[in-house]
């Protein structure tokens, strides 16, 4: 539950984070798949030699698990990166010929959330990856978060609901090497909604993160 | 037997602005002879028509007092002319006792804002109570109405033996600032320039503490009533600040400070800017809407640390905790909004039921769940210092307005008419704690 709400944004960068973290510690491997069947200690009844016999196989499935593992690993990684990057290139691509206004409007793009909470949507990733060239690009860019909920629920809660939503999408940034001290966040929970109505159309346009411009946007650059 | 009553001042009551409020109260008190009225019953009450200017005013305004305290049964008062028994000045207490009275209160002005105030038990067919109070000049002003609310609660004192709670007032939030209505929700004033939420009383009802809404973020400011200052808990720069709660002792503030990783309970001065404590241990969970026992040593709070919001009970410096509404209500669990009654032994939240707020209170000492409403949403409650009534918000008539539930009967009565009005806190006795 606690991965749910508060590290909600670890799942947009999974096969990178994890990647690294796994070829961090993959040699050796604390906990190597052993091949079924195989014995995997050594009978207490056994003699001497098989003990033997018994530790070497062992050790040579050990490494041979290790090998595949750190394999696997290696080629994850490269597979994730690869991604990356081509997301990258391709964000960076479709950025590079946009209008400053263009730009503005993608930076300040709405990015949506599912009620009650505050993880990000699968649909909207998209929207929020298309900002980080901007903010590489304009390094003296400042923005504002502002964390929106529905009316439903309490109040005062959702004061709460909407602080974590902007955190969200700050952690995402500050994920992606977007200095902190550039990112402010605010809440005001269900008290400004963008759409007065209440029913479910209303709800999910409110249930949002705005995004304003602090400082740096005077000279707009496109990411090249 | 007459006592001498003398008004006194309660400079607490400030929403007017520097004028000083005045009570009708007791400088010394007799030997109280109970009223005589079948037990388990409410005693049906009398108040007789009112000579002089505004009389009439009076008479509704402590009718409507002492029909609003839910401890007796107004009864309708007959003509002047029958009030009397025949050949006297003698209340006609045959008639009253087949109007179903057990009491009977007259209000005789004796000129320059003098009255005396005499209450009747019309069973035993004498006076049992009479004490002569003034009332301030210029009625009927709010602080002349203030000053008869004080009467009403006297007088529901001396029937049925529990001071009322008609001099006391309600702020809430509308139209995203605070304001603050009286009991009876007829004079309401704004005391919040700017868009603020969560009011909440310092315990003597001198300030008022809310959370600020910026463009920038969110803050705790408290407000003296009396002398207008303003001033910002600056203990938790940044980040939000929401649902301040006044310690008992009035010395310290609780709130709800966030800033990347979760929402915590806090504990700061409420006079200066020394460092602030966290109480909570969140986990990166969201704790609000903090609540302290009478006693100021255990405190109640929304807490998310389950997933869903639920209302969660700790010692005041955040260990013990333990779930408190542990109920099975709903499998949309949510409950929120929590405060702590007056005599200490119930807590009143918001819990969601068929996927509507509904209002509740738990017992602390059986855990007891009892559900006091039903129609529409309802949240957000706050007890009465009587510890019998509670105020919320609801949406049954279309828009959100302020009620008033009286926990041992279920009657509700509404508040306000303001068109959007909610998240009252209830305010304590004026003058109670200094």
């Amino acid at each position: 539950m606690r991965l749910k709400f508060s590290h909600p944004v670890q799942t947009f960068a999974a096969a990178a984070v994890l990647t690294a973290m796994l070829a961090a510690c993959s040699s050796p491997p604390k906990t190597a798949p052993v091949p079924a069947g195989a014995p995997t200690t050594a009978t207490p009844t056994g003699a001497a030699a098989s003990t033997a016999d018994s530790a070497a196989l062992a050790r040579a499935q050990h490494d041979a698990a290790a090998r595949d593992s750190a394999a696997r690993v290696a080629a994850a990684r490269e597979a994730a990166a690869r991604k990356t990057r081509d997301d990258s290139i391709a964000a960076v691509r479709l950025l590079a010929s946009k209008t400053v206004a263009e730009l503005r409007q993608t930076l300040l793009a709405t990015v949506y959330f599912d009620y009650d909470k505050s993880d990000v949507r699968d649909d909207t990733r998209a929207a929020i990856e298309l900002k980080l060239p901007i903010l590489a690009a304009n390094p003296r860019l400042r923005v504002r978060i502002q964390g929106h909920t529905d009316e439903r629920g309490s109040d005062e809660y959702n004061l709460a609901l909407g602080q974590r939503r902007a955190a969200t999408i700050k952690r995402y940034f500050t994920d992606h090497g977007v200095d902190e001290s550039r990112v402010e966040i605010v809440s005001f929970g269900r008290e400004r909604p963008a759409s007065a109505g209440d029913d479910d159309a209303a709800r999910a346009k409110n249930r949002r993160a705005e995004f304003e411009i602090l400082s740096g946007a005077e000279a707009l650059m496109a990411p090249k | 037997m007459t006592l001498r009553s003398t008004i006194a001042l309660i400079m607490g009551f400030g929403a007017l602005g520097a004028a000083a409020p005045a009570r009708a109260q007791d400088s010394t008190r007799g030997v109280r002879i109970g009223l005589t009225y079948a037990p388990g019953t409410k005693p049906g009450v009398v108040v007789a028509p009112v000579g002089g200017p505004f009389g009439d005013s009076l008479q509704a305004i402590i009718q409507r007092d002492l029909d609003f305290g839910d401890r007796v049964l107004v009864v309708p008062a007959p003509g002047v002319v029958t009030m009397a028994a025949p050949g006297g000045a003698v209340p006609n207490y045959g008639l009253l006792a087949r109007l179903g009275a057990a009491a009977l209160v007259q209000l005789v002005p004796d000129g320059g804002g003098h009255y005396t105030i005499t209450v009747h038990d019309v069973g035993a067919a004498r006076p049992i109570e009479s004490r002569e109070v003034t009332l301030p000049p210029g009625a009927p002003a709010h602080l002349w109405r203030y000053a008869v609310h004080g009467i009403s609660d006297e007088i529901e004192k001396t029937i049925s033996g529990t001071l009322g709670m008609a001099q006391t007032q309600v702020a809430f939030v509308k139209g995203g600032r605070v304001w603050v209505t009286d009991s009876d929700g007829a004079v309401t004033v704004a005391v919040s320039d700017g868009s603020a939420l969560s009011p909440s009383w310092h315990p003597s009802g001198r300030q008022i503490a809310w959370a600020a809404l910026t463009d920038a973020g969110t803050r705790i400011q408290v407000k003296d009533i009396s002398t207008g200052k303003l001033r910002a808990v600056n203990a938790t720069p940044g980040g939000l600040n929401i649902t301040p709660a006044f310690t008992p002792d009035g010395a310290s503030i609780v709130y709800a400070h966030g800033q990347e990783d979760g929402t915590d309970l806090w504990i700061a001065s409420a006079s200066d800017d020394a460092p602030a404590r966290r109480l909570t241990v969140g986990r990166g969970s969201d704790n609000t809407s903090p609540t302290l026992s009478p006693d100021g040593r255990r405190i109640a709070f929304t807490s998310g640390r389950s997933g869903r919001p639920e209302v969660y009970i700790s010692d005041v410096d955040g260990t013990n905790v333990e779930l408190l509404t542990d109920f099975a209500f709903d499998e949309q669990n949510y409950r929120a909004g929590p405060d702590w009654s007056p005599d200490g032994r119930a807590i009143a939240f918001a819990t969601r039921m068929g996927g509507q707020f509904q209002v509740a209170t738990i017992s602390l000492r059986d855990r007891v769940v009892k559900v006091l409403t039903s129609d529409g949403k309802n949240e957000d409650p706050s007890w009465a210092p009587d510890g019998r009534h509670l105020v919320f918000t609801s949406n049954r008539t279309g828009t959100q307005e302020l009620f008033v539930v009286d926990v041992e009967s279920g009657r509700i009565r509404q508040l306000t008419h303001e068109r959007g009005a909610r998240l009252a806190a209830w305010s304590p006795r004026f003058g109670a704690v200094k």
